[in-house]
């Protein structure tokens, strides 16, 4: 466990962004990916989330995997909040190419255009595709 | 993995005492993983082990002692939700053995 490991103080922060870019089942990139953001908010860094292509699935309402015999994860996406990670960009581009809106997402997020996206990219020390 | 057999039923734990499958879990397993841990359970500690369950049913992942000690606070007050009393209660740390007991996965983040 972490519990203890305070980072120093004075530590440098680094703007991290983690981009999800593949659909919630079917590989095990967008459960990793969570998981190393929940990680990652022990560090006490400036995390981001984005969404983008089928990455946006993640973040719908209404996932049942039963049928498929997986877990249904979408509702950790609603934890993110506690751990503090609350800078979750979607790309509108996407959404709109598969019918969806804000509204038919899980948690609150900011819906960007492609530019702003890629501003917000450029700003960052480190960025992980999953 | 172990199968254990406590109480007239018979469960499965992994290697680190972890309970298999969460729909197993029931106040008789939970005081076998208690036992196991050293840890005498009082109203206190059943106030912490159903508040996890609740977490867990809600968001699918057991939090890391941070979040646990924010939303411990929310939900029950700020002098349940701090270090000093969450250890006091569960001295080898309050998101693993507490989460062991209630019979969720090793909290995310755990290294």
């Amino acid at each position: 466990m972490t519990d203890e490991m305070d980072m120093e103080e004075g530590g440098v922060i680094k703007k991290f962004m983690f981009v999800n870019r593949k659909a919630p089942y079917g590989t095990i990139y967008a459960l990793e990916g969570l998981e190393v953001v929940l990680i990652s908010a022990a560090f006490e860094q400036d995390v981001s989330m984005a969404f983008i292509d089928d990455g946006v699935y993640e973040l719908a309402k209404g996932q049942d995997t039963k049928a498929i015999g997986q877990k249904n994860f979408s509702p950790t996406y609603r934890a993110l909040e506690g751990y503090d990670i609350e800078k979750l960009y979607v790309d509108q581009k996407s959404l709109d190419e598969r019918g969806l809106t804000e509204a038919d997402l899980l948690v609150d997020v900011q819906v960007m255009d492609s530019a702003e996206l890629a501003a917000m990219m450029a700003e960052q020390d480190v960025l992980i595709s999953f | 993995m172990p199968m254990i057999e406590h109480g007239g039923k018979s469960f499965e734990v992994d290697e680190e005492g972890y309970l298999v499958n969460l729909a197993d879990w029931d106040e008789n397993v939970a005081a076998y993983l208690a036992q196991e841990e050293k840890v005498e359970m009082s109203q206190s500690h059943w106030e912490v082990v159903n508040f996890l369950r609740e977490y867990y049913g809600e968001y699918q992942i057991a939090p890391a002692i941070r979040v646990l000690t924010k939303a411990v606070a929310k939900k029950l007050g700020p002098d349940k939700g701090n270090n000093k009393y969450l250890y006091e209660l569960f001295p080898y740390g309050p998101a693993k053995q507490a989460c062991k007991i209630a019979g969720l996965p090793k909290p995310t983040g755990c290294i």
